[in-house]
């Protein structure tokens, strides 16, 4: 008798399980097309009224007529400028920065509140960099509206980012592996070059890459510091203003009246491509590396 | 023959005040298997690691007392210099995230070993850990491939690639199974003609295999130390006795 309560008991129980099981699945898979739904409707239709203005004059020639023909070349070129010179300052400094705080750093007063300041400096608007290089790079320093003043403002947003990416993927670096190092001899900087670095270099890639990413697409911090209204040339020298694909969009889309509504779309969808791009190549290193990962 | 190692008044403590090692003092003879052996938590591996300062890696840990090699206080010396004479196996083999060959050579190239020779010492050292004949084929392939004893194995390879005069062992054998256990054990002997060994047994069994000179540690303290065949067969003190004969522990 005893057996038969029982197992009506787990029958009970059982589909119950299997119940909430169903439930649970179908919540987060709603969840999931819910999330995926804006993404694929904002890309498709950027990439549906944009793509008719897409053609070798649209992406390799100056504007004409008030930017309501022509190409947007020098935008392109800008964007791609200040992406590589924001790389360029904030990579070494980041990675420096990040191998002190992992490596080298005590657990102290001090680096707490170093990481607590990156975590917030990751949280401040885009627009009060672009006020703190104003006054700084462009206005003190007397940089001018510049692609310099614009990469430096770029690179003090990015920097926290690239700065708690590379230190969390030198952390998971298995401790074992520095004191094996230690113990055949190695000192302190060989066995971070030889062994910490490597097996952290994906990680570091992947949070250089979203850093950048971020810095190609953002229009506040180099409103004041390094975009030109229209500008059709290349920049000469680094103390040069610039157009770039961000600021030239927003330009477009509100100061110009009259403006073809492909041109506009096109912009948006060459910007789009652009930091969608660097996520891929940033997705791609990340699965590579998960694959050759030997530990 | 003087000894390889004088331990004089060693304690260790870490930072919240408890105890690692109080006031060792000791002798290891060169050539010879010294085993280090006791219940968890007696203080065998912070002495190990004391011997070639890796306790200076971990902070909070406070040493006194001096510790001779060949009647150099190591205090003084050289850290990376030391730890190429007195080279360690984990109790985990930790192989790094490199290639068979690659892991035998790391040590070497950071001492600057020339390139040359790399080859040979490459062969002789996997020789000298009984590991060659196994993975002579495959040296380029990662060393997490290969099995774990044989991982170990290679562990005990690349610090005796660097030819150093002491080596440090951390219950070498205690994820091994038996066949490969015996292969470490057996190579142990080999080195031994060459090398001073200091090994943390992994069990009291195989501390009294190998020792050919034993100290027993309790709660931090050295109990006895005698040569094996003594402590094993007549200890003269009676807590050692009750963990030999297996009475606790």
């Amino acid at each position: 008798m005893a057996t038969v309560y029982c197992s009506l008991a787990t029958v009970h129980f059982e589909m119950s399980r299997q119940l909430t099981q169903r439930l649970v699945f179908t919540l987060i898979t709603l969840a999931a097309i819910a999330t995926v739904t804006p993404i694929v409707f904002v890309v498709g239709y950027i990439a549906y009224l944009g793509w008719p203005a897409i053609s070798w004059s649209f992406l390799g020639e100056m504007p004409r007529d008030g930017m309501r023909a022509g190409g947007i070349w020098p935008a392109i070129v800008g964007t791609l400028y200040l992406t590589l010179g924001t790389g360029l300052i904030a990579v070494p400094l980041g990675v420096a920065a990040a191998i002190y705080l992992s490596e080298y750093a005590k657990d102290n007063r001090l680096t707490r509140s170093i990481r607590i300041a990156i975590i917030n400096l990751a949280g401040i608007p885009s627009v009060v960099y672009g006020l703190f290089g104003l006054g700084l790079f462009v206005l003190f320093l007397k940089f001018g509206t510049s692609l310099v003043a614009g990469c430096l403002t770029l690179s003090i947003m990015t920097l926290p980012v690239i700065i708690s990416t590379a230190e969390e993927a030198l952390r998971a670096v298995p401790q074992s592996f520095r004191v094996v190092s230690r113990s055949l001899g190695g000192t302190k900087w060989q066995t971070i070059w030889r062994v910490v670095l490597p097996q952290a270099l994906p990680g570091i890639l992947t949070g250089v890459i979203l850093g950048l990413e971020r810095a190609a697409g953002e229009t506040a911090p180099i409103l004041f510091t390094a975009a030109a209204f229209f500008l059709p040339r290349l920049p000469g020298s680094i103390f040069d203003a610039t157009m770039a694909l961000p600021y030239h969009l927003f330009v477009i889309s509100t100061q110009v009246p009259g403006m073809p509504i492909q041109i506009q779309y096109g912009t948006a969808l060459v910007l789009l491509v652009f930091v969608l791009s660097m996520n891929v190549v940033a997705t791609i290193i990340r699965s590579r590396a998960r694959a050759r990962r030997q530990w | 023959m003087a000894p390889k190692i004088v331990i004089e008044h060693l304690s260790v403590q870490y930072d919240d005040g408890t105890e690692s090692l109080r006031d060792i003092s000791l002798e290891i003879p060169a050539n010879k298997v010294t085993v280090l052996f006791g219940p968890a938590g007696g203080g065998k591996s912070t002495l190990l690691r004391a011997l070639n300062r890796l306790n200076d890696l971990v902070d909070g840990v406070r040493t006194t007392g001096k510790i001779y090699l060949d009647g150099d206080d190591i205090a003084a010396a050289d850290v990376t210099a030391l730890r190429r004479r007195v080279g360690m196996v984990f109790a985990q083999p930790v192989p790094l995230p490199m290639s068979v060959r690659q892991n035998v050579t790391y040590g070497l190239e950071l001492a600057g070993y020339p390139r040359g020779k790399m080859e040979f010492a490459v062969e002789k050292a996997l020789r000298a850990a009984a590991l060659w004949d196994e993975v002579s084929d495959r040296l380029d392939s990662p060393a997490t491939a290969i099995s774990g004893g044989q991982q170990q194995r290679l562990c005990l390879a690349r610090v005796l690639a660097l030819e150093p005069e002491v080596v440090l062992l951390d219950e070498p054998t205690s994820g091994l199974d038996p066949i490969s256990t015996a292969k470490v054990e057996a190579s142990l002997q080999e080195i031994k003609k060459d090398y001073t060994v200091v090994i943390v047994p992994h069990s009291v069994q195989q501390a009294g295999r190998i020792a050919d000179t034993a100290a027993f540690f309790l709660q931090g303290e050295l109990v006895e130390y005698a040569p094996g065949r003594e402590l094993f067969v007549a200890p003269k003190d009676k807590r050692t006795e009750d963990y030999v004969t297996g009475r606790f522990g």
